[in-house]
C-alpha cells in the first residue's frame, strides 16, 4: 500500500525482492493509482487530450516569445488605434507596432508586424489576446483548482471521519451550495465583489471558489467513508493512535488520488466558467489578455458576422480545443473510476 | 415510501433557511445606502429619504435584525402597506431595469418557462432514441457518433456554439434572428386586442388564433433552442446509453431472448421500460438546470428572460436585482428538486429503501 512508501522507515520496505518486479511509476503510486495512470495513457483520445493540453502549456510558456508584449503590463492586449470597427486578418499593424519575435522574418517573410487574426472592436489585436489569454486561463485554472480541491478535501474528510451529527451538518452546507445554479451563483458573487475590490481577476476567482468545492467534498467523503472500515484503520485506533494522525497520515493518502484526478482534470470546466463570466462582462477590465472578452467584443457585431467572423471563430476555436482537451482526459478517467470497469483494464 | 418523502420535506425548510442566509451574506458587502434599494418602490430623490429609509428599516441595526426585516419586511405606518420582505414576494427595486425586481421577474420568466418548456422536448426525444441505440449496436455507426458527439457538444461553451450558430443562420442566412418576436409582432402583442392568457407567449398565440404571432416566437426561440437542446443533449445521450447497457445485460433480457422474442421487442418491451428510471430521473433535473441555467444562451440571443435579465443586472453591479434573482432561482429549485425526487422514489423503489 502507498502507506507503507511514505513512511520511509518501515521495515517492509527493507525487502527488495517485490519492489525490483514492478516499476517506479507503480512502486510510488500504488497499484490502484497506478491503474488509473496507466488507463488513461491507454486510449487515443485520451492521448490526444494530453496532446492538446500540451500544446497549450507549450503557448502559455513561449507567450512573449509568441508575441512580444508592448508596455509595462503583458496582459493588457496591445491597440492599433481605437476605431470600433475589426479589421481583417493579416491587416498592417499601424500604431504601438510590437516588437518582431525572432522566428518572424523566417515565418512570415516580411518585416513588418501585422494582426495574424485581425483586431476586435477596439482594434484589440486578437492574436495576442489569444496567446496571452492561454496564461489568464492556466493561472486561473490552478488557483480555483487549487483552492477548492483542499476546501472540498478539508469539509469532506472532516465529514467522512466524525461522521453523525457534524457529517449532517457539513453535507446540509454543502447541500445548500448547491440548490443556486453554479453560473448564476458565481455571477451574483462576482457582481457583489467587484465593487469591493476593483474588475480583475479576484473577484471572479473568489467566485468560482466560493461555489466551486462542493463536489470534491462529496467525492472525498464517500472514498473515505469506505477507507474507514478497512481493518489497519481499526489496528491503527486500537493502538490509540491520534484522530488527526489516522485521518492525515492513513486515511487521507489513500482515498485522495481520484479526487485529486478528477480536480487536476476539472480546470478545463473552470476555465469555461471564467471565460462565461467575463463573456458576460464581469471580471476584468477592458482590454485584459482573456479568451472570454476576446469573444466577448463580437457581441456588437452579430448582424454583420459574415464579414467579421475572425473575431468569433479564431478566439472560440481556442476555447473549444482547451476544454476540449481536458474533457478527452476527463472522459477516459471516468471509465477508469467507475467501479464496475474494475479488474477489466 | 411515506417515511422517505417526509424524510424529504424535512429537508426543505433546512434548504430555504440555508439559501436565505446564503444570499443575506452576500448582501452584507454592501453599504447600508446601497442595501436601502430592498425598500423603495422608485428611485429615491436625495439624501435624506436615503437616510430615512436606512432609519425606518433598520439597516444600522444588528445582523439579525436586518435579517428578520429582510424576510418579512415591515408594515408601513401610514399606509398600512407592507414594504420589503421577500416571504412576501417583493425583492426590492432594480436600479437597472426601473422597476421592482418582482414586476421584472413576473415579465421575464414566463419567457423562460417558454423556451425551457420547447427545449426539453428533442432533447428527451432524440437523446433517448439516440441513446438506445447507441446501446443496441454497442461501438457500431451510432454508438461512435454519439460519443463524439457527446464530447465534441460537452466542450462547446454555449456562447461560442450560440455565436457560431448566429453566424451562420442569422449573418450569413438571415432565417433565425435573435429576441422574442419581430417588430410588427410585438405591436400587436401590446395593442390591447391580444390576450395574455397564460404569459407564455407561443401558447397566448395559439388561443388568440393568431397563428402568424405563433410562427413568428418560433423562429425567434429556434436558435436559443437549437444551443440549449443541444448542450444537454450529449449527457442525455451517455447516461440513456450506459443505462441501457446495463439492462442489457440483465438476466431477465436474456430469458426473453431464450424464449424467441424478435429483438425489436426484447429491446423496446423489456428493456428500455427498465433503462428509463435514471433517465427520468434526468429528465427532472435537466428541466431544473435549464431554468436555471438560460443566462449565457438568454445573453447571446438577446432573449428577454430571467437570465438576460440576471445577467445584464450582474454586469451593471446592481446586486439588489441579482440577489432577487438569486432568491427566487432558490425558492423554483428547491421545489422542483423536491418534485424530481419524490417522483424517482415513486419510480425506483430501491431508492426510497436505501
Amino acid at each position: 500500500m502507498s502507506d507503507n512508501t511514505s513512511s520511509g522507515k518501515s521495515t517492509l520496505l527493507s525487502e527488495p525482492a517485490p519492489l525490483s518486479k514492478i516499476g517506479w511509476l507503480e512502486h510510488f503510486l500504488g497499484p490502484e493509482n497506478y491503474r488509473i495512470v496507466k488507463g488513461l495513457l491507454k486510449t487515443p483520445a485520451s492521448i490526444l487530450g494530453f496532446v492538446l493540453i500540451g500544446l497549450f502549456i507549450i503557448i502559455a510558456l513561449a507567450a512573449p516569445v509568441i508575441a512580444p508584449p508592448v508596455g509595462n503590463d503583458p496582459y493588457k492586449i496591445p491597440r492599433d488605434g481605437y476605431s470600433s470597427e475589426p479589421r481583417p486578418m493579416m491587416s498592417a499593424w499601424e500604431r504601438g507596432v510590437p516588437p518582431l519575435p525572432f522566428w518572424w522574418k523566417a515565418v512570415m517573410k516580411t518585416d513588418n508586424w501585422v494582426h495574424i487574426l485581425g483586431t476586435s472592436q477596439g482594434q484589440y489585436d486578437v492574436f495576442y489576446g489569444i496567446v496571452w489569454g492561454t496564461r489568464t486561463a492556466f493561472r486561473t485554472g490552478f488557483i480555483v483548482v487549487i483552492a477548492t480541491f483542499l476546501i472540498g478535501v478539508i469539509i469532506g474528510s472532516i465529514s467522512a471521519y466524525y461522521g453523525g451529527a457534524v457529517d449532517n451538518l457539513l453535507m446540509r452546507i454543502v447541500d445548500i451550495f448547491m440548490t443556486l445554479p453554479f453560473l448564476l451563483a458565481a455571477l451574483i458573487m462576482a457582481a457583489v465583489l467587484t465593487p469591493k475590490i476593483g474588475r480583475s481577476l479576484i473577484p471572479v476567482i473568489i467566485a468560482l471558489i466560493t461555489f466551486g468545492w462542493m463536489g470534491y467534498a462529496r467525492i472525498i467523503r464517500g472514498d473515505i467513508l469506505s477507507i474507514k472500515e478497512r481493518d489497519y484503520i481499526m489496528a491503527a485506533r486500537v493502538i490509540g493512535v491520534k484522530d488527526g494522525r489516522i485521518l492525515f497520515r492513513h486515511i487521507l493518502p489513500n482515498a485522495i488520488f481520484p479526487t485529486l484526478v478528477l480536480a487536476s482534470l476539472a480546470i478545463g470546466d473552470v476555465v469555461l466558467s471564467f471565460a462565461a463570466l467575463s463573456f458576460l462582462g464581469i471580471g476584468t477590465q477592458i482590454g485584459y489578455a482573456d479568451w472570454g472578452q476576446v469573444l466577448s467584443f463580437a457581441r456588437n457585431w452579430i448582424s454583420s458576422l459574415t464579414t467579421y467572423w475572425y473575431i468569433v471563430v479564431w478566439p472560440g476555436l481556442t476555447l473549444v480545443m482547451f476544454v476540449m482537451g481536458w474533457n478527452l482526459v476527463g472522459d477516459a478517467l471516468r471509465d477508469v473510476l467507475d467501479p464496475r470497469m474494475r479488474g477489466k483494464t | 415510501m411515506t417515511n422517505y418523502i417526509i424524510r424529504r420535506l424535512l429537508l426543505v425548510p433546512v434548504l430555504l433557511f440555508g439559501v436565505t442566509i446564503l444570499v443575506f451574506a452576500m448582501l452584507q458587502f454592501l453599504t447600508p445606502v446601497e442595501r436601502s434599494a430592498l425598500y423603495v418602490r422608485d428611485v429615491p430623490k436625495n439624501d435624506k429619504q436615503i437616510q430615512g429609509i436606512i432609519k425606518m428599516y433598520g439597516l444600522d441595526k444588528p445582523i439579525y435584525v436586518q435579517y428578520w426585516t429582510w424576510l418579512v419586511g415591515k408594515i408601513d405606518r401610514v399606509s398600512g402597506e407592507r414594504r420589503g420582505g421577500i416571504l412576501f414576494g417583493d425583492f426590492g427595486y432594480s436600479r437597472t431595469a426601473s422597476q421592482p425586481v418582482a414586476e421584472l421577474i413576473k415579465t421575464r420568466f414566463p419567457n423562460t418557462l417558454d423556451l425551457t418548456l420547447w427545449a426539453i422536448a428533442p432533447v428527451i426525444l432524440i437523446g433517448i432514441w439516440m441513446g438506445v441505440q447507441a446501446a443496441v449496436h454497442q461501438n457500431g455507426f451510432i454508438d461512435q457518433a454519439a460519443r463524439i458527439f457527446s464530447i465534441v457538444g460537452t466542450s462547446f461553451p454555449t456562447f461560442v456554439f450560440g455565436l457560431l450558430v448566429l453566424m451562420l443562420f442569422y449573418a450569413h442566412w438571415h432565417w433565425f434572428p435573435p429576441g422574442r418576436v419581430s417588430d410588427w409582432a410585438s405591436i400587436v402583442l401590446y395593442s390591447g386586442s391580444f390576450h395574455h392568457y397564460t404569459s407564455l407567449l407561443t401558447l397566448d398565440a395559439l388561443l388568440n388564433g393568431r397563428f402568424d404571432i405563433f410562427l413568428d416566437a418560433l423562429r425567434h426561440m429556434f436558435l436559443p433552442i437549437l444551443t440549449l437542446s443541444y448542450i444537454s443533449w450529449a449527457t442525455f445521450v451517455r447516461v440513456t446509453r450506459s443505462s441501457m447497457l446495463e439492462t442489457l445485460r440483465m438476466e431477465y433480457v436474456t430469458t426473453a431472448r431464450a424464449k424467441g422474442l424478435r429483438e425489436r421487442d426484447v429491446v423496446n418491451k423489456h428493456a428500455r421500460p427498465n433503462a428509463m428510471i435514471p433517465v427520468v430521473t434526468l429528465a427532472g433535473f435537466q428541466v431544473i438546470g435549464l431554468l436555471g441555467g438560460v443566462v449565457i444562451t438568454e445573453t447571446v440571443f438577446n432573449y428577454p428572460g430571467i437570465g438576460q435579465a440576471a445577467a445584464n443586472a450582474a454586469a451593471q453591479l446592481d446586486v439588489v436585482t441579482t440577489l432577487g434573482f438569486a432568491i427566487f432561482n432558490g425558492l423554483i429549485l428547491i421545489v422542483a428538486n423536491l418534485v424530481v425526487d419524490i417522483l424517482y422514489a415513486v419510480v425506483d423503489p430501491r431508492v426510497r429503501l436505501s
